[in-house]
């Protein structure tokens, strides 16, 4: 199989350089025989993102009409922004081209970057997928944590984060909440490298994401070396936060914070951060096509997406591979970008307010 | 620990006619993508992704492996036969590689680098096979202190570089490092010489670019304007068995660079861009005869060619116990893996413990891979070799067009093509005025590093120090601190001492005051701009001030030490060296601004019509004015030349640069 694919896209670049390939005339009814499907990710060849993309995007070739060949093209520049902002100016409505999205490209967006120059309102969402987030301490603090933080606010935190206007946001305003005195140390540039300053010592709190947790921060907690503080939950249909069915053993956000003293589960911080959190993990990964798609094209893709999630070894393969989180697909993926992308004026502020009184980060 | 039958079983594993078939393949693919400069194992593996999806794991590992292993092997070629640095693994064989490919002693030099590299992956191999099972509580011993450190090491290998005024040296590096911070600071954000009106400056300048323009251009529109072949006399002199014998000859030199290699490659966060560094200064400084280094010498090939295959099986050690990729390539290694077989297979501290056959596996399929591509590749080389005796004005559009296409591809951006031809022209001149090149490099390489480390050492330390006095010295200055210190100040004081021997510009004459000092004077202006851009970020972005106003600062300093004694010495003094007063370039049949003029050409053409477009109309022009082919020839090679880029481009799924004329029309791929 490798041989044959790897031949004919040679031959198929020598056809082409010969100057014999004709372009391809777009068809009435959907059929994407012959035809390659660039699904482009904002991000680097070795991001989660670029996980997400390359597990989706050959069950996607076998369920659309035609089997095309999906390749996953890369375009990182400035955390996505510039992916998303080339995006934008996409018309080839054909079916040939998909874009995905993460919290990163989210964030940005919420928080009024001024080098943002897309619009989530114009895109067609085909499928959505999220994730969830564990924080955890080492063994020492670890003993004061009694499923409060009140115990923790005297202790000096050391965090190794990716910047305070990334998905490190949640956990920065969540340990804020809490009363927690946490220092970030900016420029990780993995959650990887955190867990490894995390390992050597010198962070002294951590957090990753489901997978990440799962592969690499378990051991740590089995050996005695990292003790779980909470999850930052999960969504149930009524919009509440419930546990994570992942670890439906570690308490929720929510719940902690309810039992520390000062924390509250209502106002403008509480607000602020459910907004964020939802932007940043129940929807995280979102797959677009291009605006001004015909609803014919949206429909194959959505119809190809259901397919995969319903295949029926799904649960088996993705939660290897992206974690057990829910699939959202046409209509679902729509209300999920929705919420993913809706903030109330009144939590942007907040946040924005927080982070340059905290970081002296401004965004104008 | 249940190491030795789970080795036997990796060799159970891999002693099947089919993984050995699959390796093979492996190791075609990565040769050919290797080649490619500025394109690496990212592109390749890439190319693989999606056949990973439920492949049998061996059969995928032996693949992908196949491909990876082969890329710092088979980017010698581009290094040694016209000077381009084909990823970092590959910046130190520059050096000399070159010069000898210019001597007419490449076929000499490939075989020393292919037996150097097959030598110091076998002792890799066998190294982190003892070592890949002890090895978690020694990687968890390097934190900040240890990597900065490290860091600091191989910026000291400025010293042995730094040529014949040391002064220059060090405001090279420091331009090096200025360069390298441009962009938005990793810590704070803040934007350091650039606006978010060009966002391309934003993200910084990357790597490929800055190698390929601070040595690639310089010496091709060089070559390109003494309208020879890159080897002078255009005869072949030592072939390839005398290489082998001159590594032979060097073998301990060899197993001490391929330790290095092991050692860094291990450290995560470091990969692979000061292994070759170190080991080069190592080299030179084990040499009782230095007068060769940077004229061909061929311990200067064998020292990093042995570190960096070697650097590749310790960059697996982070790799595989902490699932933390110590290279792009190593990140999307990580991501297939998961895709092989039943998703069982997950990379990361549980892989020693459930899969410590596959482990070994990967260890030793790396180090068959090895030698599968090294003696296709000494096999290759006589013949490639021969490259070196046709004309080079041949040659030089190709490579116009492989640079174009290998920065164009690190961006995807038309700026990228700009960039090269900015950064060409700082390599130009570095080089005219006999300003460390390797220097610039280095510290362009190790900017991010050196700010990132420093930064959260610092505060990582003011926060144990605010614990306690002892808690913060214990930190600062651990045991292996204090080695790589010692390390660094015997290496400096010993590099200041050789550095004058050592000329990496070869022999360069000196002539009139203006022209050098013209030159130092840009230096200065662009420092002094640089310092007030980094003085006016807000206090509150320390992090992202405080390196480029110090090492800006310092670098400044020296050019005002520079200018006095420009202006105290007399004219022809040392320090006044210019390439154009005599010697080759003041020699050449063909001026500078006309040859450059052809890439300029290039570069314009590209962003009207698109690059292929312009190729075309670039390939002819050149081959009928410059080379003075006849139209046969000139359509023949033009051809050639197009055909090899959509091929190679097809294949990889690459994209070409796009012009106005895409912009208004959708036109098919290549024209896209």
């Amino acid at each position: 199989m490798t041989i044959s694919r790897f031949t004919r896209r040679a031959v198929m670049g020598m056809v082409a350089a010969a100057g014999l390939a004709a372009p391809i005339a777009a068809q009435a009814d959907v059929d994407l025989s012959g035809k390659t499907v660039e699904w482009v990710i904002p991000f680097s060849e070795t991001g989660g993102s670029a996980k997400w993309a390359n597990f989706f995007a050959p069950l996607l070739s076998q369920e659309l009409p035609g089997n095309p060949t999906v390749v996953v093209k890369f375009m990182p520049g400035a955390g996505s922004t510039k992916g998303a902002n080339w995006f934008q100016q996409q018309k080839n409505g054909d079916g040939t081209l998909l874009f995905g999205t993460s919290g990163s490209t989210q964030f940005p967006y919420l928080l009024g970057d001024p080098r943002v120059r897309y619009e989530y309102k114009d895109w067609n969402p085909v499928m959505a997928s999220g994730t969830g987030g564990v924080a955890y301490l080492n063994a020492e603090d670890g003993k004061k944590f009694d499923g409060s933080a009140n115990n923790l606010k005297d202790t000096d935190f050391i965090y190794g984060s990716q910047g305070a206007t990334r998905l490190d946001l949640v956990p920065l305003l969540a340990w804020k909440m809490l009363g927690m005195k946490v220092e970030p140390v900016f420029g990780i540039k993995g959650r990887g490298d955190g867990r490894l300053m995390f390992e050597r010592g010198e962070a002294n709190i951590d957090y990753q994401t489901s997978s990440g947790y799962v592969k690499g921060s378990a051991d740590l907690v089995a050996e005695g070396k990292a003790v779980p503080m909470m999850t930052w939950g999960s969504l149930d249909e009524n919009g509440n936060i419930v546990r994570d069915p992942t670890f439906p053993d570690i308490p929720t956000f929510k719940e902690v914070c309810e039992a520390t003293d000062g924390c509250e589960t209502s106002g403008e911080a509480w607000d602020a951060w459910k907004a964020f959190f939802i932007a940043g993990f129940p929807a995280q990964k979102i797959a677009f096509l291009p605006a001004g798609t015909p609803q014919e094209v949206i429909d194959t893709y959505v119809k190809a997406f259901d397919a995969v999630r319903n295949r029926d070894d799904f649960p088996t393969i993705s939660s290897k591979r992206v974690g057990k989180y829910k699939v959202y697909v046409g209509d679902e993926a729509k209300a999920a970008v929705k919420t993913a992308t809706t903030v109330p004026d009144s939590a942007k502020a907040y946040v924005k307010t927080w982070l340059k009184e905290a970081y002296g980060v401004e965004l104008k | 620990m249940t190491a030795l039958p789970a080795l036997g079983e990796a060799w159970g594993l891999i002693l099947q006619p089919i993984v050995l078939g699959y390796l093979a393949l492996g190791v075609v693919m990565g040769l050919a993508v290797g080649v490619f400069p500025g394109l690496g194992g990212i592109a390749g593996l890439s190319l693989l992704l999606p056949f990973m999806f439920g492949m049998t794991p061996v059969l995928g590992l032996a693949l992908m492996i196949g491909m990876v292993a082969v890329v710092p092997t088979s980017d010698t070629f581009a290094s040694v036969l016209m000077g381009i640095p084909g990823s970092s693994a590959s910046q130190a064989t520059v050096l000399d590689g070159f010069p000898m490919a210019k001597r007419g002693q490449a076929a000499r030099a490939f075989s020393a680098a292919f037996a150097s590299s097959l030598f110091g992956g076998l002792v890799g191999a066998s190294f982190l096979t003892v070592f890949i099972v002890v090895a978690r509580p020694i990687v968890l011993a390097f934190g900040l202190p240890e990597m900065l450190m490290v860091t600091v090491l191989g910026l000291s290998m400025v010293a042995v570089l730094a040529g014949r005024i040391p002064l220059k040296g060090i405001a090279a590096a420091g331009l090096g490092i200025m360069i390298g911070t441009i962009g938005e600071g990793d810590a704070g954000g803040s934007l350091r010489m650039a606006t978010y009106d060009i966002p391309y400056l934003t993200d910084g300048l990357k790597l490929v670019i800055v190698g390929l323009g601070i040595f690639a251009v310089p010496e091709i529109v060089s070559l390109l304007r003494q309208d020879s072949s890159i080897a002078k006399g255009a005869s072949l002199g030592a072939g390839w068995a005398q290489g082998v014998k001159d590594w032979f000859a060097n073998i301990w030199l060899s197993v001490r660079c391929s330790i290095i290699g092991v050692i860094v490659g291990v450290i995560p966060g470091l990969g692979g861009s000061v292994v070759d560094w170190i080991a080069y200064g190592h080299t030179v400084q084990t040499t009782r005869d230095k007068s060769n280094f940077g004229k061909g010498e061929v311990r200067g090939v064998i020292g990093p060619e042995s570190s960096n295959n070697a650097k590749e099986g310790g960059g697996l050690v982070p790799t595989l116990l902490f699932g933390i990729p110590g290279s792009g390539s190593m990140a999307i290694f990580i991501g297939a893996v998961a895709l092989l077989g039943s998703g069982d297979i997950e990379v990361g501290p549980g892989m020693l413990k459930s899969n410590l056959d596959l482990t070994y596996a990967i260890v030793w399929l790396l180090a068959l891979a090895n030698v599968i591509g090294t003696v296709l590749c000494i096999a290759a080389s006589g013949g490639i070799a021969k490259l070196t005796t046709i004309r080079f004005t041949y040659l030089a559009p190709f490579l116009f067009m492989l640079i174009s296409f290998a920065a164009f591809q690190s961006g995807q951006n038309f700026e990228d093509l700009l960039a090269l031809f900015a950064i060409g022209l700082i390599g130009i001149f570095l080089r005219r005025f006999d300003w460390s090149r390797p220097a610039f490099l280095i510290g362009f390489v190790l900017s991010n590093p050196v700010e990132k480390f420093t930064n959260q050492a610092f505060q990582i330390a003011s926060f144990r120090f605010r614990h306690g006095m002892s808690d913060g010295l214990h930190y600062v200055f651990s045991p292996i601190v204090i080695v790589l210190l010692i390390v660094t100040v015997v290496s400096v004081v010993l590099g200041i001492r050789q550095a004058r021997l050592i000329m990496s510009e070869g022999e360069v004459q000196s002539g009139a005051k203006r022209a050098p000092l013209v030159f130092l004077l840009v230096i200065a202006a662009y420092l002094l701009t640089a310092v007030i851009n980094a003085s006016m970020i807000p206090d509150y972005a320390m992090t992202d001030k405080v390196i480029p106003l110090a090492v800006g600062s310092v670098s400044l300093l020296c050019c005002l030490v520079l200018l006095a004694q420009m202006i105290r010495r007399p004219e022809g003094d040392v320090i006044f060296a210019d390439k154009e007063i005599a010697g080759e370039d003041a020699d050449a049949p063909y001026g500078l601004w006309g040859t450059l003029a052809w890439f300029a050409a290039l570069i314009a053409a590209t962003w009207v019509v698109g690059f292929i477009l312009a190729l075309v109309g670039f390939l002819v022009a050149f081959f009928r004015i410059r080379a003075g082919a006849g139209w046969a020839k000139t359509l023949i090679l033009t051809a050639a030349g197009i055909g090899f880029m959509c091929l190679m481009a097809g294949a990889l799924n690459r994209d070409f640069p796009p012009g106005l004329l895409q912009h208004a029309y959708d036109l098919p791929w290549p024209l896209k």
